[in-house]
């Protein structure tokens, strides 16, 4: 029974292993077909779901080449071409049953038009995202955090607390409804610009993670001894600088911690950008136009996409995942070893 | 001097608090608002082809519902690998592994559930999102049995020990028993947590517009509908996006309740 | 000559109908260690967290009665409970230092420790926060221990060395009284003996209150001691006296052991 329970137990925890090994390995060969493809380039390209002339006789495409960017694109697929060899465009034939129309072009030697399909834009969206959402909300979420641990008495502290709690249990497509339909207007007729944007969304996705932020900023700060504090209070100290030189340097590793945490929460977060980010494959040119984030890409384009389309959103959703994945066990580790 | 900057300091703080709670408060009073000016108890009744939420909400609590039978025992039995019998680099390498995973982004999993159930199974099904939930429950469920289990004092195992039971037996009538209220709590929240989830179901379990058990179709989900009726043109369908997620966060918000209630209450 | 004058002190936790200490009337000699003991609970953390108003982090609790503590300048005693401004608290706190029962060590270096209340008191020339962790620290019995690692992390020093560093930390902003609530009884025999030596030395330059339940220690360092019980001062009197010849009862039984 012992050694049943015992095994049992085991691969239960092996599972966690299993299916993150897993999803790496799913992702990976899922967007194979866009890795070959596009290579590590992929990630600086700009394009989308576009179709691309190649110009074998001059006159005969209407989207000739007028830009260098579009140029260097072709050069590089082209190259790839002829390095790739001949296995990928089997496979293709083979998984692909329905073949897409412009795969088909594609693998059909003719080669007028092909569609081009890079990660930039996404990319972008979901960096400027966060980093808005971070700007906005780490600030107010210290705020909130120092008021309920150190300034509001206990009475007060107590149930704002699970008040905060409460609202980072609120599902996130809330946040995105509530973003759209009564924040989105305000900043526009403030910033000018689309209700949906970059901005928006940012702003919506830090209103997001606050409570979130603030909850365990707030438990990393109340992990500090009382008795530290008073010692310090002993010395003289002002209430801030108990704050600023007893609680946030014993509670730094956790503080920092929560931040991270927060920050990876708002990297893979769908629901609330998914509504205002605008959905547009196009890099922003201002905080207050429209583009796209990964998540929002996944969510808006999966199970209509096929072929390469498909693959290419698979390799948006590895790219996420890595990401993630990095940030998070750096974190973890380096603050495992200063922790320790 | 001194006073002065932490005069400052507290008030900024003090400041930014209420800027947030003013935030939360606005989202909350707009939900309620827009919620029960379009709540009407027929919602309950009546399937989302009729105007009414039935199949989306009894969808959601089959689709979490699944996972929690999936998720739950799965991760408690994993955490007390972690805390009880792991030792070592692997215990903890799983510890870790699970703490990211807790992370993941949750459309990521949708994406890895569909490449290795939908399309092998050629289409998107309730029990795909199912599992997709079952997936992000567990983390959330290794994590909380692995926290409450080492709030255990160690002396309550070598009594039992003592005693001459066998270490499973120790763990499940004793260590479990004195961890209970804890887990039970964050398997609450964590429930709480995954009947709200959207993204890992868009392309797993879709949505129906119709009353259905039969997990191997499309299955009503009242997340994904929410989305749906959200982005359509007519202010109908937008009323009902509000009503459903107003119904959505009372559930939410009285699932979380139901757990911190019981954490109170068998303390004292 | 006493630096610091209790009297007719009572003391309300919030949320408490009944007084913690009840009319307490004693005083606190200057350069010599009053010591207060009696069983648990009967208000002696109370009484010395009263005396640097500590308690006041915490809002709610009701005082009356006088403390008063000596003004080093003008010679006059000062009611402290009198004091509502947080400017003053400051200041307060800065005369009156305070050692708890668990070492607090900052979570910051060795130095930076010791510096910490001289950098909030608004010394910032380098040489000379030198200077006076320096000789905090040889004043706390912990130089030797540590000059080599200055600028290691606190939380590096043993249990006992950590208690140290706290009584170096408060001496360094050199205050008139220095509370100890039961500073030895997380730490082992030498650690304890170590600090016992420590605190007769310090009283040369500084009053000394010690709340401990080791009447050894009682008897050993202090000059007076305070018996409590209840929230009652049941006795006040030179140590010796206390001792050897009890006026009360109650005072005798406890010393005694023969309390209950
Ligand atoms: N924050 C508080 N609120 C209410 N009552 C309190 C509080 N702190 C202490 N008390 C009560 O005040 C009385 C005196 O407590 P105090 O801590 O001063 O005792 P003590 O003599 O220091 O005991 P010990 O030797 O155990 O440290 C006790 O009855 C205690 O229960
Ligand atoms: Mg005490």
């Amino acid at each position: 029974m012992e050694k049943i329970f015992r095994n049992l137990s085991l691969s239960s925890a092996s599972l966690v292993f299993i299916i993150l090994i897993g999803i790496f390995i799913t992702l990976f060969l899922a967007s194979k077909d866009a890795i070959n493809e596009f290579g590590i380039g992929f990630i600086t390209n700009p394009n989308w779901n576009k179709e691309i002339s190649i110009e074998i006789d001059a006159k005969s495409s209407n989207e000739t080449i007028k830009n260098s960017k579009v140029n260097e694109i072709e050069d590089f697929n082209l190259e790839s071409d002829l390095f790739s060899d001949e296995d990928d465009i089997m496979i293709d034939d083979e998984d692909d049953i329905i073949i897409d129309e412009d795969d088909m072009l594609f693998n059909e030697d003719i080669k007028t038009t092909f569609t081009d399909y890079g990660a930039l834009v996404p990319i972008v969206g979901t960096i400027l995202t966060t980093l808005i959402a971070l700007i906005f909300a780490l600030p107010i979420a210290m705020g909130i955090a120092v008021f309920l641990s150190e300034i509001a008495p206990k009475n007060i502290a107590y149930p704002i607390g699970i008040a905060i709690e409460l609202l980072a249990a609120i599902p996130s497509i809330i946040f995105g409804m509530w973003g759209l339909y009564y924040f989105a207007p305000i900043i526009a007729d403030l910033v000018g610009g689309y209700q949906v944007s970059l901005l928006t969304a940012g702003l919506v996705l830090g209103v997001m993670i606050l409570p979130f932020m603030a909850a365990i900023t707030r438990d990393s700060m109340n992990t500090t001894p009382d008795v530290l504090k008073e010692s310090a209070y002993a010395m003289g100290a002002t209430k801030f600088e108990v704050i600023k030189d007893i609680i946030f340097p014993y509670s730094k590793v956790g503080i920092i911690g929560s931040i991270i945490l927060a920050l990876g929460r708002a990297l893979g977060e769908t629901m609330a950008v998914a509504f205002l980010i605008g959905s547009i494959f196009a890099l922003p040119t201002a905080i207050n136009s429209p583009t796209i984030s990964i998540p929002v890409a996944m969510a808006n384009n999966f199970g209509e996409a096929s072929g390469l389309g498909e693959s290419s959103l698979f390799y948006l959703a590895l790219i996420l995942f890595v990401i993630s994945f990095t940030i998070i066990s750096i974190a973890k580790l380096y603050f495992l070893k200063k922790a320790s | 001097m001194r006073l002065l900057i932490n005069k400052i300091v507290l008030g900024l703080s003090t400041l930014s608090a209420l800027i947030g709670l003013a935030f939360l408060g606005w989202i909350l009073v707009t939900l309620f608002i827009k919620g029960l000016g379009s709540f009407h108890f027929t919602l309950f009744l009546n399937d989302l082809i009729n105007g009414g939420l039935r199949n989306l909400i009894i969808g959601q609590f089959i689709l979490a519902g699944i996972a929690a039978a999936i998720g739950i025992p799965l991760g408690m039995v994993a955490g007390i690998y972690i805390q009880e019998y792991g030792r070592g680099k692997y215990a903890e390498v799983i510890r870790n592994l699970s703490d990211i995973m807790m992370s993941a982004p949750s459309i990521v999993i949708g994406a890895f559930v569909y490449a290795i159930i939908v399309v092998p199974t050629g289409g998107t099904s309730g029990f795909a999102g199912a599992i997709a939930l079952a997936i992000m429950m567990l983390p959330i469920v290794i994590n909380t049995t692995d926290n409450m289990l080492s709030l255990v004092p160690r002396e309550l195992r070598e009594a039992g020990i003592a005693l001459g039971a066998s270490k499973y037996k120790v763990i499940i009538d004793i260590v479990i028993k004195a961890a209970k209220v804890g887990i039970m709590t964050g398997i609450l929240l964590a429930f709480a947590r995954i009947i709200g989830e959207t993204a890992p179901l868009l392309f797993t379990s879709e949505t129906s517009n119709y009353f259905s058990l039969d997990l191997t179709e499309s299955f009503p989900s009242l997340t994904v509908s929410i989305y749906d009726l959200a982005n359509e043109p007519e202010q109908s369908s937008r009323d009902l996006a509000w009503a459903a997620s107003f119904i959505l966060t009372v559930l939410v918000l009285t699932i979380n309740l139901a757990g911190r209630f019981f954490t109170r209450n068998k303390k004292s | 000559m006493p630096v610091m004058n209790i009297k007719d002190f009572s003391f309300t936790y919030p949320g408490v109908d009944h007084p913690s200490l009840k009319n307490i009337n004693m005083k606190i000699r200057k350069n010599k260690i009053t010591a207060l003991i009696g069983p648990s609970g009967c208000g002696k953390s109370t009484l010395l967290r009263s005396m640097n108003r500590i308690h006041d982090l915490y809002p709610g609790n009701k005082y009356d009665g006088i403390i008063e503590l000596l003004k080093a300048d003008t010679q006059k005693m000062e009611n402290i409970l009198d004091i509502k401004k947080e400017n003053e608290f400051i200041q307060l706190r800065q005369r009156v230092g305070m050692i708890f029962q668990k070492p607090t060590p900052f979570p910051m270096s060795i130095f930076d420790n010791v510096a910490y209340g001289l950098k909030i008191a608004g010394i910032k020339d380098k040489s000379e926060l030198e200077g006076r962790v320096e000789k905090a620290l040889k004043d706390g019995a912990l130089w030797k221990e540590v000059q080599d690692r200055l600028n290691k992390s606190a939380m590096g020093l043993s249990g006992g060395q950590q208690q140290r560093l706290c009584i170096a930390r408060a001496v360094a902003v050199k205050p008139e009284v220095i509370l100890f609530d039961e500073p030895t009884s997380a730490l082992d025999p030498i650690s304890t003996g170590a600090i016992e030596e420590l605190l007769v030395e310090l009283k040369k330059d500084v009053s000394i209150a010690i709340v401990t339940h080791n009447m050894q220690q009682a008897s050993r360092i202090s000059d007076y001691t305070a018996f409590m019980y209840l929230g009652d001062l049941i006795e006040f009197d030179k140590t010796e006296n206390i001792f050897l010849n009890p006026k009360e009862k109650q005072t005798e039984d406890y010393i005694t052991g023969r309390f209950g």
